[in-house]
């Protein structure tokens, strides 16, 4: 089946359409991961975008059950170079195709992917649709015009109701703006008691959990789509109960604490990304998915601390809190897909709630 | 950390000659590295032995030191440098161990030179295999079963215990060199027995087999910081079991999914980072296809071949930054060079398929066992890009110029009976076995449990074969072809298949617009802006290769490296880009090897890493328009092209290609040099064996034969009288009209070799090389002596004389090869080659003449006199300069290892001093031999070149060897007065020869060929002993006398006074 990716610079690619037969559109935004793609597609982040993938190769080893990042994939679209129809993997259970279809996903593949790339790397990310060939591709164009941005990404995606996945460790609440799976995973693997909440629960409602630690989880779109986030982190803080931010998380930290955000022009994502920790010189490469960045520029006078920047072009990477017991990083520690090099700073998490604890429990002894 | 001030001069090592295991990439990573380090403002000092090399170019180091690679030559060279630091991770398995050697005579202590880069605790901890197992077990890395064993009592025990098969490796070896999989006793103490002994140490290790699992390799660096990152990983498809130099690679890997990949990604850098390496690294790794359990193979501390493959299928140059990271620099310090913006600590992102495939050496030893096993047997290499499997696969095809431009041989085996062994059995066209397998109906399924090659690879060639179908039933199908195209399907076979001249298909797809465009290597899939002029073209919309307004010329390179074709190409190719850039032009390079320094993307202004047929060289052609292109320094892979290129229009620059076939067709050279007054050997062209017979009867034995089609000295052969000729004619070539047969004369005496560049007019001669081995051993096995020693001034006036005359008279511009043979009073000819040749690296670093450098100028159209080369010969050097070949028979079962015309060596060394034999003997000693003062030397030789032999025999037993000799000979011996050893025959029930040879009690063999090449022959068999056992078995009497005269310089004469002259004395 012929169908056709239209930008709203009037760009056509014509290629063959897989997956579901609906038509959607959304940003059109590219990941470079050459592994990964069943994580990328699932992972609630890209909600309402549609994700190119640059590694050509895309479903060979199939589709499987344990690496979905969420039960309902949100994106509005994959694009790939070639989508494997007869993968390999003892763990697969099905192809690239049945799964967008089972998941009402279009898909589009056999375009030169490379130039959508180059395309979105100098324009910036445009809006785009996946549309049957014989589609009036003006009025598309117009339609994008016309169109405002959608700000209820992370409504969209959160949960509804809080949920909990009880366990022995320490009381964890994670405020669900679209957390990928991973980040439950690895807080369940420390033994943390977790309790998902939807993303505009009040501190106060938070509070009467009795958390141990906060976890901002990450999520779509633009911070300032959340503006009920901002209040509860402050009220937080002021309670110091130990804090964690992942991407959309981070820089909803970083707003909260009078700090600025701004958009990139097409946005890092990638299973590739070199973050450097100013305090130890270190290294780390990091899995990256984002759009908006926390302007450095705006750090100062605030009570943050730059911890982290990204080694290519020294965009904010980590946040800290100098007083409170907060950090935050735009990258993603919980992986999947990528490196787990940053994987330690869930260590940090829980070095932090225990030591709260303590400080917490003298507190009491000296009260 | 910033770069290190306090150190000043570093000395780097390279890796010595081009053996199987330890090729090209060497000379791409030495001499990235000691740029870089350059770059840096450090004074870099070179020691190689290797003089066919870029990195030995003057302009590559500082200083450069052409010596051989042993502790006695570098410690002379550190004494008198005295540089600060010592880089040895560059120059593969020999620069590791030398760095080893030295550390532990001292020197390295006694003059302060420190070991950049990885410590030596650490590389023995990974070259070890105890101690990198105590490791692993530390790290809870697991490893397959394994136990160092030290005889082969031992290794029954182990078998005992774990049973078969077993992987057999032999520790601090060379390409696996004497390892093996055995799957019974039998072979079990074949494969140990040889392991032992090749094992610098007497250590082999065993290990249960884990065939079947998947190899995947990672190419990992850290810096001093810690900070560590994989630039690449790949994926054997063939899985464990065949050494991955054997194996065809895939990069990145195509079947693990993130979480496997992540998995052995933890592993790899959990291991280097508890060998605290500094640079690079090569991990290996095997994985189940059915779980998530995986073991570690191995490690390599330094660069390696799958590094170089990592960094030109990435576009990052792992040497270079591997250098600057020993000299200091953290990864996020130094700028990925590639995109100019980012920094060095990321890992590249590719966006499309990259596919390695081997190049055997098979086509040329065809005695030799073709299984592919533990043991590396590959020359050389070829890669391949694409945007798909399809595409990269069948582009690295047609890229190892073995005459396939499909998955398909010309003798196919046609019942599942026949493929079912062949397939079971790795050897080197199972590729083609399994397409044919998929033709004649067997399934993926069957397949795979033959080969367990994973099911996904195999789908993709089932793929090819189903397209192959269809465009074979739809003649014309426009569609089809484009889809064929993406898919790398090649003209040849395409326009086979319908029926229709290749060009005409070209045409075809020129006029329906179904051509490649060309997209650059980034390391990061588009991301971030990138002037890398490295592309590699496919089937898509965006062309992004720009074509600038500079007028360019295209080079073709060399290809993969082969016996015949080795790096001295690669060389000249990279001095003619180098000369173009200077002479004002764009200089644009086609080639397909991964290890050489023309494909490093900053050598040339624009690499495309392309297969050399003439459909991908045209496509890059019309889309550069190039003012011509220059084919004279790529070998005969360039060589070839020039016809086709020139057919369509494309200008030949240099030599035209009617006076290159002047000098290559038999017939017009011959009439060239009558016009020229210039002698050659008698010879006729024979069309049946009658005609062969009579020939030879009236040109007069010994003559030399050999078939008409082929190049490069295969299957030929001397026959001394009419019996063996019609062995000849009979065994070797099938002769008939259309592959008829030459029969030369074999003129026996002093071979002479020439390089000389000619404008046409003027004709310069760098130098003459005089042969040591007489005239019927392939020159690029002789040694080769400059400037020649015994030449009379009479003979070498003729020689220069008849150059220049045949340089004009067949209108060379630019590079010839000559090969001459004096014979009697006379200066024969017996071959020009119009072109560069092997002899160009060494004859331009001795005399200092950049030789392709003018060649290629001269090609752009500047006169030699005007370049200050006028006519003439070159002032000689005082010095003396010999070229020593090296063979890695020791790698390659079954094959014979005497010298004949037919060339087998893979690569050369050179001795340099201030006599013949101090220049022998530097050569010898570094083309690996051991030349002890004194010992036994066996003699088996022919029957009429006794007389000869007795000569020599005298000599060696004069400095106190043992002479020995089976009984014939012995008996000859005795009677000349000569004390001899008898050693028993083979067969015989005593202790024999080959017992002699095996137990290492001859330091030398002597042996000259009696006829046959069937292994059953006791003559191959000593041969083949020697060179399992590692003892020197010289097949050329020229080269025994050699290294005689280097032992007399070595030694003093042992003679009792001569008796009083008593009957004289009058009374």
């Amino acid at each position: 089946m012929k169908r056709i990716l239209i930008l709203e610079d009037g760009t056509e690619f014509h290629g063959e359409g897989f997956g579901s037969a609906e038509e959607k559109d959304g940003e059109v935004v590219f990941n470079t991961g050459m592994t990964g793609y069943q994580e990328i597609l699932s992972d609630p982040s890209y909600c309402g975008q549609i994700v190119t993938l640059t590694y050509p190769l895309i479903g060979n080893y199939g589709v499987n059950r344990q690496d979905f990042e969420s039960i309902s994939p949100a994106i509005h679209g994959l694009i790939v170079n070639e989508a494997c129809a007869l993968p390999s993997h003892y763990q697969s259970l099905g192809t690239l195709d049945e799964l967008l279809k089972a998941k009402n996903i279009p898909g589009l593949m056999e375009i030169d992917t490379r130039k959508l790339t180059r395309l979105i790397r100098k324009h910036g990310t445009l809006r785009g649709k996946i549309v049957s060939a014989d589609s009036d591709t003006s009025a598309i164009v117009e339609e994008f015009k016309n169109a405002p941005l959608r700000t209820d990404h992370v409504q969209s995606v959160s949960t509804r109701t809080p949920y909990h996945l009880p366990n022995t460790g320490r009381r964890v609440v994670v405020v669900d703006y679209g957390a990928k799976s991973g980040i439950l995973r690895e807080l369940s693997q420390r033994s943390c008691d977790v309790i998902v909440v939807p993303y505009n629960t009040r501190a106060e409602e938070i509070i009467l959990l009795n958390p141990d630690g906060i976890l901002l989880s990450n999520g779509p779109g633009n911070p300032k789509d959340v503006p009920e986030a901002l209040g509860m982190i402050n009220t937080i803080l002021e309670e110091e109960i130990p804090l964690f931010g992942i991407c959309l998380g981070h820089q909803l930290f970083a707003l909260a604490m009078g700090a600025n955000t701004e958009k990139l022009k097409f946005g890092h994502r990638g299973s590739n990304h070199p973050v450097k920790d100013l305090q130890t010189g270190k290294i780390a490469l990091t899995a990256q998915n984002h759009g908006y960045t926390v302007s450095p520029e705006t750090l100062e006078g605030t009570e943050l601390e730059l911890t982290h920047i990204a080694v290519n072009d020294g965009t904010v990477e980590g946040l800290g809190h100098k007083v409170k017991p907060a950090f935050s990083v735009q990258y993603h520690p919980e992986a999947s897909p990528g490196p787990m090099d940053a994987n330690p700073l869930f260590e940090k998490f829980m070095n932090m709630m225990e030591t709260a604890k303590e400080e917490g429990k003298e507190k009491c002894l000296n009260a | 950390m910033p770069k290190r001030l306090d150190i000043k001069k570093i000395l780097v090592i390279g890796s010595g000659p081009i053996v199987i295991g330890q090729a090209a990439e060497f000379d791409y990573a030495g001499t990235q590295a000691c740029q870089a380090l350059k770059e840096e403002g450090y004074e870099v000092i070179l020691v190689n032995s290797n003089p066919a090399t870029i990195m030995t170019d003057t302009s590559i180091a500082d200083k450069v030191f052409i010596e051989p690679l042993t502790v006695p030559f570098v410690s002379r060279i550190i004494r008198q440098e005295r540089p600060d630091g010592l880089l040895a991770t560059l120059g593969g398995q020999t620069g590791l161990n030398l760095a080893v050697e030295l550390s532990e005579s001292g020197i390295l202590e006694e003059c302060s030179v420190e070991l950049l880069g990885t410590t030596l605790t650490s590389i023995q901890q990974a070259e070890d295999r105890e101690l990198f197992r105590t490791l692993m077990n530390e790290l809870n890395e697991p490893v397959p079963k394994s136990e160092i064993i030290r005889s082969y009592e031992e290794a029954v025990a182990f078998t005992a215990e774990v049973g078969y098969p077993v992987i057999i490796r032999p520790a601090f070896t060379l390409g696996g060199t004497g390892g093996g999989i055995a799957g019974n006793e039998e072979e079990l103490k074949e494969i140990v027995t040889s392991g032992l002994l090749a094992s610098p140490v007497h250590q082999v290790l065993l290990e249960k087999s884990i065939a079947g699992f998947k190899e995947i390799e990672y190419e990992v660096m850290r810096d001093s910081n810690d900070t560590s990152i994989v630039v690449c990983n790949m994926e054997n498809i063939d899985p464990v079991g065949i050494h991955t130099g054997d194996s065809i690679v895939v990069a990145p890997s195509q079947t693990l999914s993130d979480r496997d990949y992540q998995l052995l990604r933890n592993a790899s850098l959990k291991i280097i980072r508890a060998l605290k390496i500094e640079g690079g690294c090569n991990v290996q790794l095997a994985l189940d296809p059915d779980s998530s359990s995986y073991y570690i193979i191995e490690v390599n501390p330094r660069v390696s071949r799958s590094s170089a493959l990592a960094s030109k299928a990435t576009g990052y140059p792992i040497a270079k930054i591997a250098a600057k990271i020993a000299v200091g620099y953290t990864l996020d310090e130094i700028k990925n060079p590639v995109t100019g913006s980012t920094y060095a600590s990321f890992e590249p992102a590719l966006d499309y398929i990259v596919t390695k495939i081997p190049r055997w050496p098979f086509d040329k030893f065809e005695g030799a066992n073709r299984k592919l096993g533990t043991q590396m047997k590959a020359t050389g290499e070829v890669m391949a890009i694409g945007r798909n499997l399809e595409e990269s696969l069948l582009k690295a095809v047609r890229s190892l110029e073995t005459k396939c431009y499909h998955l398909e041989i010309s003798n196919p085996k046609q019942t599942r009976e026949e493929l079912f062994p062949v397939l079971a059995t790795a050897d080197d066209e199972r590729l083609y076995h399994i397409a044919q397998a998929l033709r004649i109906g067997m399934t993926v399924r069957e397949i795979w449990e033959i080969t367990k090659i994973d099911v996904f690879f195999l789908e993709k060639i089932k793929g090819i074969i189903d397209l192959e179908q269809k465009v074979l039933n739809n003649v014309g199908d426009l569609g089809l072809l484009r889809a064929a195209k993406e898919k790398g399907f090649s003209d040849v076979w395409l326009s086979k298949a319908w029926n229709m001249a290749e060009k005409d298909l070209y045409d075809l797809r020129s006029e329906k617009n179904i051509k490649p465009v060309y997209k650059m290597v980034d390391t990061c899939a588009a991301e971030f802006d990138s002037e890398t002029p490295y592309y590699y073209g496919t089937y898509a919309e965006e062309n992004e290769s720009l074509r600038t307004e500079k007028e360019s010329v295209l080079v073709l390179g060399s290809g993969p490296i082969r016996i015949g074709q080795g790096i001295e190409f690669d060389y000249a190719t990279v001095h003619t880009v180098w000369a173009i850039k200077e002479a004002g032009y764009e200089a644009i390079i086609i080639n397909n090897n991964p290890e050489t320094v023309s494909t490093d993307f900053s050598t040339s202004d624009k690499l495309y890493f392309e297969p050399l047929t003439v459909e991908d060289v045209m496509h890059v052609i019309d889309q550069e328009k190039p003012k011509g292109v220059i084919v004279q320094f790529g070998g005969q892979t360039a060589i070839n092209l020039a016809d086709a290129l020139h057919e369509r229009g494309v200008a030949i620059l240099g030599t035209s290609l009617d006076n290159m076939d002047r000098a290559e067709d038999r017939d017009r050279f011959e009439q060239a040099m009558k016009e020229l007054n210039i002698p050659q050997p008698d010879g006729e062209t024979a069309f049946s064996v009658k005609e062969a017979q009579v020939i030879a009867e009236r040109i007069g034995y010994p003559v030399l034969v050999r078939p008409s089609y082929v190049l490069g000295g295969r299957a030929m052969e001397i026959v001394y009288k009419e019996k063996e000729l019609l062995q000849y004619m009979e065994n070797a070539v099938r002769v008939n009209p259309e592959h008829p047969v030459l029969i030369d004369r074999y003129l026996e005496g002093k071979e002479v070799e020439v390089d000389a560049i000619s404008d046409g007019k003027d004709v310069f001669i760098p130098g003459i090389m005089e042969h040591i081995e007489r005239a019927g051993v392939h020159s690029g096995d002789s040694i080769a002596v400059y400037p020649p020693q015994r030449l009379t001034p009479e003979q070498k006036e003729k020689i220069i004389e008849r150059t220049i005359s045949m340089a004009r008279g067949l209108g060379i511009v630019g590079l010839l090869n000559i090969q001459f043979v004096l014979h009697g009073e006379e200066v024969y000819v017996l071959e020009v080659n119009p072109r560069s040749s092997r002899t160009v690296p060494f004859l331009s670093k001795i005399t200092g003449i950049p030789m392709a450098n003018l060649a290629t100028k001269v090609i752009l159209g500047t006169s030699l006199s005007k370049l200050g080369y006028p006519t003439g010969y070159a002032p000689e050097k005082q010095e003396v300069f010999v070229k020593v070949p090296v063979f890695s028979f020791a790698k390659l079962r079954r094959v014979d290892t005497y010298l004949s015309p037919e060339m087998k060596s893979t690569g050369e060394v050179m001795g340099r001093d201030n006599t013949l034999q101090k220049a022998l003997y530097k050569g010898l000693v570094a083309s690996g031999m051991k030349i002890p003062t004194y010992g036994s030397v066996l003699f088996t030789v022919a029957d009429k070149d006794k007389p000869e032999a007795l000569r020599l025999m005298k000599r060696f037993y004069e400095i106190g060897y043992t002479i020995m000799a089976t009984e014939g000979t012995a008996k000859y011996l005795e009677e000349q007065k000569i004390p001899v050893t008898v050693v028993h025959k083979i067969g015989s029930r005593e202790r024999n020869l080959l017992d002699i040879i095996r137990q290492g009690e001859a330091q030398f063999v002597v042996n000259t060929l009696t006829k046959g090449k069937m292994p059953a022959r006791d003559g191959f068999r000593i041969r083949r002993e020697s060179s399992e056992n590692g003892v020197v078995c010289l097949t050329s009497l020229d080269t025994a006398e050699a290294l005689l005269e280097v032992l007399e310089s070595l030694t003093f004469t042992a003679r009792q006074m001569p008796a009083f002259e008593k009957d004289r004395v009058l009374v």
